[in-house]
């Protein structure tokens, strides 16, 4: 995995609540045996007509949006299902941090695991994001702060070992498989 | 002073958790299916590395299958393409890694969540992780069970363990007793309305109380398997005689004297008097009415007979209702019906059939409605049919399939189309989760049958 040092984009925001997996990425897309290419698929049900043809009004289709690196969205984010195909559709689609007063715990960990970053913020500053769309914001994995173009700045929490993975783009797997002769250790002593 | 979920954690921490790192947890039971274990297989075949316990691992296909008989037996092709590329993936991946498949045509074969406790492979103690939100549901058999994404599918069958930070601790204490036509399906929905869709996120949740120990174990896993739409990864019920009685003598539960040894190992699965946990909840059950969700999540339910709450000034309340074609204030009871679907890993086990079968028999549904009824398994299809429940069902003119996810999630062909009220007796009521433009109402078995016969939304009790 490449390493995620810092995000430094201008935003994109959906300022819905409760945002969950199926309208990131609706079950009928799920029939795939790969990773690549849902970006085509992300909040398909909003980005798209019923013919197929792109809704004008939504924002993923807006001129303003094109490059943003940061979604920034109402509380409870990624809620619903385990499917990772929707931290794979968002990074696929370009975003690499995803900014919410609240996101669910298994979308957290599968978005970390796949480098895009699940921000958790205080009221206030989600307040002023969701009211500024288009702003310019830095986020830095290292102080583990995220600045506005206001000059205010503040911390947000992050794991300490998924930090340690994403600063040096460690795939949990190869640490997960260095404790080998533990695992065996516990197979071998379990008498149940 | 421990609780259950503490008791099952440290009993399989393999290396402990630290500030800067997270417990390695040894998994005892993997679940796969066919749509969230295609890439993890990858993951392993790219590192040349095998599946460490095939033994411990048990894959079925469910997610994108067809549930009509020619399409599952043979008579046609799957019609969704992709689905049958995802249906012969995973038929490769289980030969070529050893891990034993309950396939296509399998007597065995269902629902995930509904297959393993009913072949006894879901145990009182173990810890369950399958590449499924759903899997809460194994909890309540007291086991800690809970979804993973597919990079953790990939963990698990590379090292049967997975990195986890301990979650906290939430009691849900429900006292009293459910009224008759008040269902366990009634009991969560009000959980979720209580505590919120987020209200247990980073928690696993106990369901305790009069009111849990009074509970089937159907109606358990009915619970449990929601705790998901509360924002909880687990919910947990202590096992008892009743988790005993269910398990004793499945295929793939302990037999002779390992049953009784297991059963005094299970016994202790209890949270010890005057464990603390970090947050609680008091619902009293016998206040508790049929529930209805008006919304787009699943916390947005009221009982049966109530008005939808007004709201001002609240954009995503107003979205929500917008989508639903539905306005504040307004009754649920009498709301217009198209589609009915009664099934899910929520509510498609024997129970929730026989439920539908009271309500059914000797009745009609209405000609506007298409009821959907498909069972969680193939087993319990048979045993619906043994029971009469399937003749019941098919004299009133319901469309009786074979097993699947179906339309929880339209991604096998059974979708509710566009602009349709569907009652459903599944999990999610998210904007298309049943089909584009579909609106979904999630209830009880009793309340769908109801539904469905009158054609509007109906309070079960009265044709009890």
């Amino acid at each position: 995995m490449e390493p995620v040092i810092r995000v430094h984009s201008k935003t994109v925001v959906i300022s819905s609540s409760n945002i969950d997996t199926d309208q990131i990425i609706p079950a009928r897309f799920l029939t795939t045996t790969t990773k690549e290419g849902l970006g085509r698929q992300l909040f398909a049900d909003w980005r798209y007509h019923a013919d197929g043809s792109p809704n004008p009004h939504f924002v993923l289709n807006r001129p303003e949006s094109h490059g943003a690196q940061i979604l920034v969205a109402g509380r409870n984010f990624g809620c619903g299902s385990s499917r990772e195909h929707a931290p794979w559709a968002l990074l696929d689609f370009g975003f690499r941090a995803v900014i919410s007063t609240e996101i669910a715990d298994i979308f957290t960990g599968n978005s970390l695991k796949n480098g895009l970053l699940p921000i958790v913020v205080d009221a206030a500053t989600s307040a002023w994001l969701l009211e500024h769309p288009g702003a310019d914001v830095d986020i830095d994995l290292e102080s583990k702060r995220l600045t506005l173009p206001t000059g205010v700045s503040v911390s947000f929490p992050l794991d300490a070992f998924a930090r340690h993975c994403l600063l040096n783009g460690i795939d949990e797997l190869g640490y997960l498989r260095s404790k080998t002769a533990d695992i065996e250790r516990y197979e071998a002593a379990r008498t149940w | 002073m421990r609780t259950l979920f503490d008791k099952v954690w440290a009993a399989h921490v393999v290396v402990a958790e630290t500030p800067d790192t997270p417990a390695v947890l040894y998994i005892d039971l993997h679940l796969i299916h066919e749509v969230t274990s295609p890439q993890a297989f990858s993951v392993l075949k790219g590192l040349g590395l095998p599946v460490r316990r095939p033994d411990r691992t048990l894959a079925t296909m469910d997610h994108s299958t067809p549930t009509s008989s020619d399409q599952v037996f043979g008579g046609v092709p799957i019609k969704v393409d992709a689905a049958a590329k995802q249906v012969r993936q995973l038929e490769q991946n289980a030969a070529e890694f050893g891990v034993e498949l309950f396939g296509m045509r399998d007597a065995r074969r269902g629902i995930v969540h509904v297959i393993s406790p009913e072949l006894g492979c879901t145990q009182p103690g173990m810890t369950i992780v399958c590449g499924d939100s759903h899997t809460s549901t194994h909890g309540a058999f007291g086991a800690l069970a809970f979804g993973i994404g597919t990079t953790e599918v990939g963990h698990v069958f590379a090292t049967q363990s997975l990195l986890q930070r301990k979650p906290k601790t939430f009691a849900v204490n429900v006292e009293g007793r459910l009224r008759a036509g008040v269902s366990a399906k009634d009991l969560i929905l009000a959980v979720i309305g209580k505590i919120g869709v987020s209200g247990g996120t980073g928690y696993v949740l106990e369901y305790r109380g009069s009111a849990i120990r009074a509970l089937s174990m159907d109606e358990r896993m009915t619970v449990c398997n929601m705790s998901i739409e509360a924002g909880a990864r687990a919910g947990m019920i202590a096992p008892d005689e009743t988790t005993f009685a269910y398990l004793k003598g499945r295929p793939r539960a302990p037999q002779g004297k390992d049953w009784d040894l297991a059963v005094a190992r299970w016994r202790t699965l209890v949270s010890d008097p005057g464990a603390t946990f970090d947050a609680s909840v008091d619902i009293d059950a016998s206040a508790l009415e049929p529930m209805i969700t008006y919304g787009t999540n699943p916390g947005m339910v009221v009982a049966i007979g109530a008005n939808i709450p007004t709201k001002t000034g609240d954009a995503v309340f107003d979205k929500a209702l917008h989508y639903m074609g539905f306005h504040g204030g307004e009754a649920m009871l009498g709301k217009r019906v198209d589609v009915v679907f009664i099934g899910s890993c929520t509510n498609g086990r024997l129970e929730d059939l026989q439920a539908a079968a009271q309500i059914l028999k000797g009745r009609k549904v209405a000609p506007s409605v298409h009821l959907l009824i498909v069972p969680g398994s193939q087993e319990i299809k048979r045993a619906a049919e043994a029971a009469g429940y399937a003749d019941i069902f098919k004299a009133a003119g319901a469309d009786w399939r074979e097993s699947g996810c179906s339309m929880c999630l339209g991604m096998n062909g059974d979708t509710v189309p566009a602009g349709q009220y569907a009652i459903s007796t599944s999990n999610r009521n998210f904007e298309g989760r049943q089909g584009v433009g579909a609106r979904t109402l999630l209830v009880s078995p009793f309340t769908a049958a109801a539904s469905a016969v009158q054609g509007r939304i109906t309070d079960p009790r009265g044709m009890l």
